[in-house]
């Protein structure tokens, strides 16, 4: 963690809390320095970590509170509470030692707590609203905040001028810088409240990338004041002004550089972590961190440059590295933006509280707040006036309401406030004062009822929407019909752009970033396609574990009879797949092909059956042995899971291929009884598992998946199937693949090749003459030893690599469903 | 569309645009003020708002068509971007289609003119902010009507499996990794959630046999199609790089 450091900024232990400890600890270490001591006392020692430690722990134990009642936090925001927490914490602290001991200094917060915030942001922004909006966002986030920081500087001057502030020691410049940093919308305050808010995509993209990108422009307009104001009022030239301006594209595009570079270099890297799994996402951070520094370094803005490079690497970052890395990331982000959200709205709260930096001045602070406000609303209605003139999408009336009252002051204006020299802004304290009370006005106040106020103006909510094969296949066809329609029509519009760059992406900057692997098998719609699978496949198996058996599916008198049927007059195309299998109206072909496959249950499949029995007692024995072993460079799982999870997953081949074999038709030839859900879930499933089962079942190789972890293919086919394997997900898929290599003999089978589709994919494996698995649990009595209660500990559902092998063993004890949550099979 | 009626709150203005339309179809070309340009003002004016897009899609056309007055399949080869496109035949194909060229026939036109060629651009037009609920949906359904035409290239109102296969694989031609297989099984699985949207719990022998246009429609339900289907089309000056 990088936490540590915080100590100095951050967190100065009271003194007499010290002592108090202390004394209280005494008692036991307390015997004096001659002796040895068993138990020795050292709170110097370890003070600061601890106290940083302890809080952390209160800060996220206040979240827990929080959220057990959900009307308070359906109602406030968390940010709000926070705050509120902060400043009942900071009443302790300073009840008990008067000195103002904790507060928010500027260099943790920008060191520290800012960079997991934004690169949070970065990693997860929607990159398509994101770039399809960027003109929008750029010109709310330059102009609009150039914009406010003028007029509401201007303003309290001219409003100072007429002396209704009283006498303050303060000049144009002065409320100038005071202007530039009061009128930056802070990207961790909007993220906070609007998380909560769920106003649709579009305007929550704009508010929230005109917080992150206006960083830039905060940081030159506060640079630039800043000196301005060291050098006095009077030696600023004209010259001065143009190098602030020069500094601001300096700044800004450096900063966007710097990111891009990191970037690129992290997706390079990403792409050779192969053998070093489990350092892999530490990657992602340290690299992105350190984009955040060197802009820092150069004094460019780091907002911008650690946002671009999460926004820039996450495409590659998430294909190159692998699920379970991914995951990693992706929680550890999370948890690192979220902790450092909590930090920094408990810290401002605690910060308030502190007399010393209280300098109240109702005037500048009321005239203040109407400023900001009046002033945001002004450039937002101007700028919306201007942009709509050439947004497609029309930014309406009740979005220009949202996006004044969304835009929420916090820690970064506080961080920069507290960063003013005293000796040079005589009147640091007002503005300071201020600036909490604005940060607490917008977080609070404005937090609070922007909720209402989106419910009330009926402002477009996001939906959450299941992902739709139709949806992603109807949005892909668009973008080309559009690109399509900007060429014809010559122009370079939106579309234009994209298309080329998603050319120049595919082409280039894909070959090289990307795993050979991810680069082949990398489609969105394909991952959707699995999404939909796993998903299908997860809820048959709920439906099946609440029925109690899987029998279901073949029970003609199920109350959902349904029956899709796409018997189209179809072309006799060579139709290689089950789904066209299946949907064949004559499936007399699979009939006969039962009754040949009956026929042909050979000895030899049965011998085979037997030898893996064999091998599957033996297996199970010295793994266990090795349960204690220990390895920092691998996750091992708990061998006793593993097995259970081995005895589940080939329990469900077994119900898969039962159901399969219901499905092809042995009782029904013409009629599909089953639910329909069911039905359309197994037919996708199976007409998924047909890459999978292309595998030549001559290939005896047992082990191949977990070559095929190691080894890069480059047959695309396979690349396929690594794909599911990498991801994990498509643990069907492998119940699938995993049959067709079983069937080691190779079971050639006339009645099918008789079809038009001679097929090299349908390997029927023994499975499917195997009466028996129909009715699993009489086997199973005959087999495997087992526990029923191993199975309450199954949780994943998601195959990992590791466990795979063992699918070799032919057949596996079948267990009558348990009492198992569905959730459980959510990763 | 000819029969739309123009939107009420620009009347005002619309007699000075019929002017300067007429004008400006003048200055386009003869030929097109006989056969259109009496006909489908009213139209064409809420479908193409300015007068520089017109002229700017006339200079376009020219140069598709290398100042021939109409356009045939092969012109579109001149345009080296659109070479890249997967669905390239199906868009090019689309411009062809009777149907959405609003005629009453089904079929495929040889060559289109100007005036088609505008019909077709003006699918892609915005939504303006000014439509009322009857007119969003109206605007809504040609979007759509549109977009099925393209998958239905059979023209028998259905989008078949067969169909949608083909469509889903052109989409993904792109992909040279990606089997034919997967592309058919996401076709199979995209259609079969079609059905699963439109008819719901099915009989055992009932058949799914294509998405109508109906069906269609029920799938678009609760997706802005009008923040989707849309290009801005800028006044800007064409592409020089026509060959």
């Amino acid at each position: 963690m990088r936490q540590v450091p915080l100590a100095e900024g951050l967190l100065v232990l009271p003194a007499a809390l010290v002592v108090q400890e202390k004394s209280s600890g005494d008692h036991t270490a307390g015997s004096g320095p001659h002796f040895f001591q068993i138990v020795s006392f050292k709170w110097d020692h370890v003070q600061e970590p601890y106290i940083i430690a302890l809080w952390i722990l209160v800060a996220s134990l206040a979240k827990i509170v929080f959220h057990l009642s959900h009307k308070v936090t359906r109602v406030v925001p968390e940010s709000a509470l926070l705050i509120v927490l902060g400043l009942f914490l900071g009443g302790i602290v300073w009840a008990a030692d008067h000195i103002a001991s904790f507060t928010l200094t500027p260099n943790v917060f920008f060191f520290y707590l800012l960079p997991p915030i934004v690169l949070d942001a970065g990693y997860f922004m929607p990159n398509k609203l994101f770039f399809g909006n960027l003109g929008t966002i750029l010109l709310y986030a330059v102009i609009g905040t150039v914009w406010n920081a003028a007029t509401t500087g201007m303003s309290l001057y001219g409003v100072y001028l007429s002396g209704i502030m009283g006498q303050l020691d303060i000049g144009l410049l002065d409320f100038l810088l005071f202007g530039s940093l009061i009128a930056a919308v802070d990207p961790v305050a909007v993220l906070a409240v609007f998380e909560e808010v769920h106003v649709n995509e579009v305007l929550f993209i704009i508010v929230f990338g005109e917080s992150l990108l206006n960083d830039a422009v905060t940081v030159v307009l506060y640079n630039v004041f800043d000196s301005f104001v060291a050098m006095g009022a009077d030696n600023v030239t004209g010259v001065d002004c143009v190098k602030g301006i020069v500094s601001f594209f300096v700044v800004s595009l450096g900063g966007t550089f710097v990111g891009i570079a990191f970037a690129f270099l992290l997706s390079l890297v990403t792409r050779f972590t192969k053998h070093v799994r489990i350092i892999e996402p530490g990657f992602v951070f340290v690299i992105s961190y350190l984009s955040y520094l060197t802009a820092e370094m150069l004094s460019l803005s780091a907002i911008l440059a650690i946002t671009f490079c999460g926004v820039c690497c996450q495409k590659y970052v998430k294909a190159n590295i692998c699920d379970q890395s991914s995951t990693t990331v992706r929680y550890t982000m999370k948890m690192l933006a979220s902790g450092s959200e909590t930090i920094i709205f408990m810290f401002l709260g605690i910060s308030a509280v502190n007399p010393d930096i209280w300098t109240w001045n109702t005037a500048f602070i009321l005239l203040t707040l109407v400023f900001i406000s009046v002033y945001r609303v002004i450039g937002v209605v101007i700028q919306t006036w201007v942009l709509n003139h050439y947004r497609v999408v029309q930014l309406e009336i009740i979005d220009q309401v949202v996006m004044s009252y969304g835009g929420l002051r916090g820690a970064v204006a506080f961080a920069l406030v507290a960063l003013l020299d005293e000796k040079k802004v005589k009147e640091k304290n007002l503005f300071v004062s201020t600036t909490i009370i604005v940060v607490f006005f917008t977080v609070i106040f404005q937090g609070l009822t922007i909720k209402p106020l989106v419910q009330w103006l009926k402002v477009k909510r996001s939906e959450h929407r299941e992902p739709k094969l139709n949806e992603k296949l109807h949005g892909r066809a668009f973008d080309h019909i559009l690109s399509a329609v900007e060429d014809i029509s010559g122009q370079i519009g939106h579309n234009y752009l994209r298309d080329k760059w998603s050319n120049f992406d595919r082409k280039i900057l894909s070959k090289v970033l990307m795993r050979r692997s991810a680069q082949k098998s990398r489609d969105q719609i394909l991952n959707i396609f699995h999404e939909l699978n796993l998903k299908d496949a997860i809820s048959y198996v709920a439906e099946g574990e609440r029925r109690g058996s899987l029998a279901f599916i073949r029970s003609s008198s199920t109350d959902n009879m349904v029956n899709v049927d796409f018997s189209t007059p179809r072309p006799s195309t060579v139709e290689a797949s089950v789904s066209c299998l299946l949907r064949e109206k004559a499936s007399s072909v699979c009939l006969d092909m039962q009754a040949l496959e009956q026929r042909r249950k050979s000895i030899r499949d049965t011998e085979d059956t037997v030898t893996h029995h064999t091998l599957q007692q033996y297996l199970y024995k010295p793994r266990q042995e090795h349960i204690h072993l220990y390895s920092r460079h691998e996750i091992i799982q708990n061998e006793d899971e593993k097995q259970d999870k081995e005895i589940f997953h080939r329990t469900m081949r077994k119900r898969l291929e039962s159901f399969k074999s219901t499905k092809l038709g042995i009782n029904q030839p013409k009629k599909l009884n089953k639910s329909h859900k069911r039905d359309r879930g197994q037919k996708r499933r199976n007409s998924n598992a047909i890459p999978n089962g292309k595998i030549p079942s001559e290939n005896p190789v047992q082990d191949f998946i977990l070559k095929e972890k190691d080894v890069e293919f480059s047959d695309p086919e396979e690349n396929y199937e690594s794909l599911h394997m990498d991801k994990g997900v498509d643990f069907l898929a492998n119940v699938t693949k995993q049959n067709c290599t079983d069937a080691t003999s190779g079971i050639d089978n006339p009645a099918f090749s008789a079809d038009d589709d001679q097929s090299i994919y349908m390997k029927f494996p023994p499975w499917l003459t195997d009466e028996d698995s129909v009715v699993p649990s009489q086997r199973a009595r005959v087999q495997l030893p087992y526990s029923p209660d191993n199975f309450r500990r199954l949780t994943p559902f998601r195959l990992s690599n590791k466990s795979v092998d063992s699918f070799l063993l032919a057949d596996g004890p079948e267990e009558r469903p348990r009492a198992f949550l569905p959730e459980t099979t959510h990763m | 569309m000819a029969s739309h009626s123009p939107i009420p709150n620009s009347c005002c203005c619309y007699s000075r645009c019929k002017d300067i339309y007429c004008e400006s179809l003048r200055e386009i070309s003869a030929f097109q003020r006989t056969q259109w340009g009496q006909k489908n003002l009213a139209g064409f004016q809420t479908e193409l708002v300015t007068l520089e897009q017109i002229e700017h899609l006339h200079r376009r056309f020219k140069q598709i068509s290398g100042d021939q007055p109409t356009i045939r399949k092969e012109s579109f080869d001149r345009i080296p971007d659109l070479e890249f496109n997967p669905i390239r035949s199906k868009i090019v194909r689309a411009f062809f289609d009777k149907r959405n060229l609003r005629q009453a026939s089904d079929g495929l036109a040889d060559e289109i003119n100007f005036e088609d060629f505008l019909t077709i651009m003006s699918y892609f037009r915005p939504m303006e902010m000014n439509m009322d609920e009857e007119q969003l949906d109206h605007f809504r359904k040609e979007k759509l009507k549109f977009l099925f035409h393209m998958y239905d290239s059979d023209s028998d109102g259905k989008i078949t499996l067969q169909e949608y296969r083909k469509v889903v694989e052109e989409l993904l031609s792109r992909n040279p990794h990606l089997e034919k297989e997967s592309a058919r099984s996401i076709a199979d699985g995209a259609m079969m959630e079609a059905a699963s949207i439109c008819v719901g719990q099915m009989e055992p022998d009932q058949v799914y046999e294509g998405i109508t246009f109906e069906d269609f429609l029920k799938m678009w339900q609760g997706i802005d199609i009008d923040t989707k289907m849309h290009v801005r089309f800028l006044t800007m000056e064409p592409i020089a790089h026509c060959h």
